[in-house]
């Protein structure tokens, strides 16, 4: 996921092609220096990632010391288990699709309507709040969210609501503390892409006679796809790995994988369990890396 | 017992900081002492004077669950670590693998009434391998203003229409699927595979009176907002330490007796400084150090020294008299023991009551 492998298609074939020495030249350079440059990375990574990941996969085999499938069994058999899953992936696109929604109009703001000299400070008030911890960001949710507090006061005082809701220990409050969090590193990531848009483009469009609507949708919207597209994957794998906010925020009325995952080892130190519940998460986000792959041609670059 | 606690006010800290090394540290100190402990094992109040007494620096370590506990040793060198504290009702899992055996004649013990000593779950072959030290019940905390003790008096009656969305759950399977237990009429030590049908049924009833099922600080903060205004499996440990700034927070402990939690201390088999280790755990137990331990700020509890410094208002806080004490040890039932094979299916029941709607 280096910044400039995501680069729309379109941009991607509009430029130069390279000549052939250079394409040659390119391979020629792939020698022992490539390989000792690569080396640190690669044995950090084997180390830290793919060794614990090794151990993992085979620890989820186990149960009660010998080599069992009761793990993948017991999570296929329970419904509880499978909800959790389900819960999980609910929840995670609920965040992704509201995020994008409330993030893109932001950025395009910020991009292109706030004045140039103004484009720092303003993007640093977006992303303030990620200066907080993120565990007292969900704690002062909950709080906000309660029956007596900030939310529901203010509603009921204005006289919109006589009950006041049901906000904390929901759903709704796990997708209202994501969001809050998602929304500042989508902004990020949209605003990013409208810098490197170049003007020219809308200049071509209304040349060629397209209307403001037409522009966007044709022109400026699918070449921010892979700002949008790169902050959503991200978000999704953030959110689906995350425990803190539906365990501060949800109050446990359902639960998520993550959260399933730590009640194993919690007072059983159910470590096979745990590790097959985590593989299983793992396999999902990793289904949702290789469509967001697809997608934007990343095996190609 | 979880050591799933901690008091309203210290309770966001101690989410952000649960794993992280507290140290007090005296300047000048020559020895180190390293302590695996609960949260409530770090209040200066009961650290501090060790420290003076002794010039050491205790480092201490907080963990939240017996299965984090054990992970912390296996990572870690033998010796690291010299003394822990750990639920009672697992110091048989582990005990000859790794703790020392403390000589009673080196301990206050007389002054402990016989349900806290748990001589027959700490005492393995004749070894005691850890002693209590500080106890309580998983029972009923509830909002006097709301509700009075008589509506809250039996976990039944929290079945009642009239409690839909005024209940919080303590989110630990352990003692309240115990509580359960009792409750439809099989006290904990008969808790098996049979028996798992009745306490579902209830739980479910429960689940659907309940706002949320939370942790600690969750629970704490949910009873002290007003948000709900009963918290089942609560109990001294979660009011008494609230009760200063709202004194309409109470607990009962329902008619058919509360489930005992305790905790206990032992020191580490490859501990270097077992001498020091042993005076660490005489001074936890001495009435001082009782004090400060039941009073935590991290959560209250009952000392398990008849002779604790308590003072009146303390006392009165905790319900802590020789007589209460004797007659509710002798209604209450201890946390269930299941086989690893039960308590799976414990905790699988557990998750399809969070399940539900």
């Amino acid at each position: 996921m280096r910044p400039e492998t995501i680069r729309p298609r379109n941009l991607a074939a509009a430029r130069p092609l390279r000549h052939d020495r250079d394409i040659a030249m390119t391979d020629a350079k792939l020698n022992w220096r490539t390989f000792l440059l690569v080396g640190p990375a690669a044995l950090f990574t084997v180390l830290f990632f793919v060794v614990p990941l090794a151990a993992m996969v085979a620890v989820s085999f186990t149960a009660g010391g010998a080599a069992s499938l009761d793990n993948y069994r017991h999570f296929l058999t329970q419904p509880s288990y499978v909800k959790a899953l389900v819960n999980s992936l609910e929840v995670t696109l609920i965040v992704t699709a509201i995020s994008v929604v409330v993030a893109y109009p932001l950025a395009w703001v910020l991009a292109e309507r706030v004045p140039e000299r103004w484009q720092r400070a303003a993007l640093m008030l977006t992303i303030l709040p990620f200066w907080t911890s993120y565990v007292v960001r969900s704690y002062s949710w909950l709080l906000l969210l309660a029956e007596r507090g900030v939310v529901n006061r203010a509603l009921m005082a204005t006289g919109l609501l006589d009950q006041p809701l049901q906000l904390a220990n929901t759903r709704a409050a796990t997708v209202i503390g994501f969001v809050h969090f998602f929304v500042m590193l989508l902004t990020l990531t949209i605003y990013a892409n409208f810098k490197q848009l170049s003007p020219s483009y809308r200049k071509a469009a209304a040349d060629l006679g397209a209307g403001g609507v037409q522009t966007f949708l044709h022109v400026v919207l699918p070449l921010t796809l892979p700002g949008i597209m790169v902050g959503a994957f991200l978000t999704f794998v953030l959110a689906i790995g995350d425990y803190v906010t539906p365990q501060l925020l949800g109050g446990s009325n359902e639960l998520l994988m993550p959260q399933l995952v730590i009640q194993q080892i919690g007072r059983r130190a159910d470590l096979p369990l745990a590790a097959a519940l985590s593989l299983i998460l793992m396999l999902v986000i990793s289904i949702a890396y290789l469509a967001c792959a697809r997608w934007l041609k990343l095996d190609r670059t | 017992m979880s050591a799933k606690r901690s008091s309203f006010s210290a309770g966001l800290g101690l989410l952000a900081f649960s794993a992280s090394v507290l140290a007090f540290s005296p300047a000048g100190a020559t020895e180190e002492l390293n302590a695996l402990v609960w949260c409530d094992n770090t209040d200066p109040a009961l650290i501090e004077p060790f420290e003076k007494a002794n010039d050491v620096k205790v480092n201490l370590k907080v963990y939240e669950g017996t299965g984090a506990g054990l992970s912390i040793l296996d990572q870690s060198q033998p010796g690291d670590w010299d003394v822990m504290v750990i639920d009672s009702i697992d110091v048989q899992r582990v005990a000859k693998e790794r703790f020392l055996p403390l000589a009673d004649d080196s301990l206050p013990l007389a002054n402990q009434f016989p349900e806290v000593r748990m001589d027959d779950i700490l005492v393995l072959d004749g070894n005691r391998y850890a002693v209590t030290e500080k106890w309580g019940f998983n029972a009923i905390s509830y909002n006097s203003k709301a509700f009075s003790a008589e509506d809250v008096s039996t976990l039944k009656k929290l079945t009642d229409p009239k409690f839909k969305g005024r209940l919080a759950i303590y989110d630990y399977y352990l003692p309240v699927l115990g509580m359960a237990s009792v409750a439809t009429g099989t006290p904990t030590k008969d808790f098996s595979d049979a028996t798992l049908a009745p306490v579902k049924d209830l739980m479910l009833q429960l689940k659907a009176n309940s706002k949320l099922v939370g942790e600690v600080s969750a629970s704490q903060t949910a009873l002290a907002t007003g948000e709900v205004d009963v918290v089942v499996g609560a109990g001294e440990w979660v009011t008494a330490g609230l009760h200063a700034e709202d004194p309409n927070l109470e607990f009962v402990i329902p008619e058919e007796g509360g489930i005992l939690w305790s905790q206990s201390l032992a020191i580490l088999k490859d501990s270097k400084k077992q001498d020091l280790a042993l005076k660490f755990v005489q001074h936890v137990l001495s009435p001082e150090g009782q004090a400060a331990l039941a009073t935590s700020s991290c959560y209250w509890g009952m000392p398990a020294q008849k002779d604790a410094a308590l003072n009146d208002e303390q006392k009165k806080t905790l319900k802590f008299s020789s007589e209460q004490q004797a007659k509710d040890l002798a209604a209450s039932n201890r946390y269930p023991a299941p086989d690893p094979e039960l308590d799976k299916k414990m905790q699988d029941l557990w998750n399809d009551v969070l399940q539900a709607n």
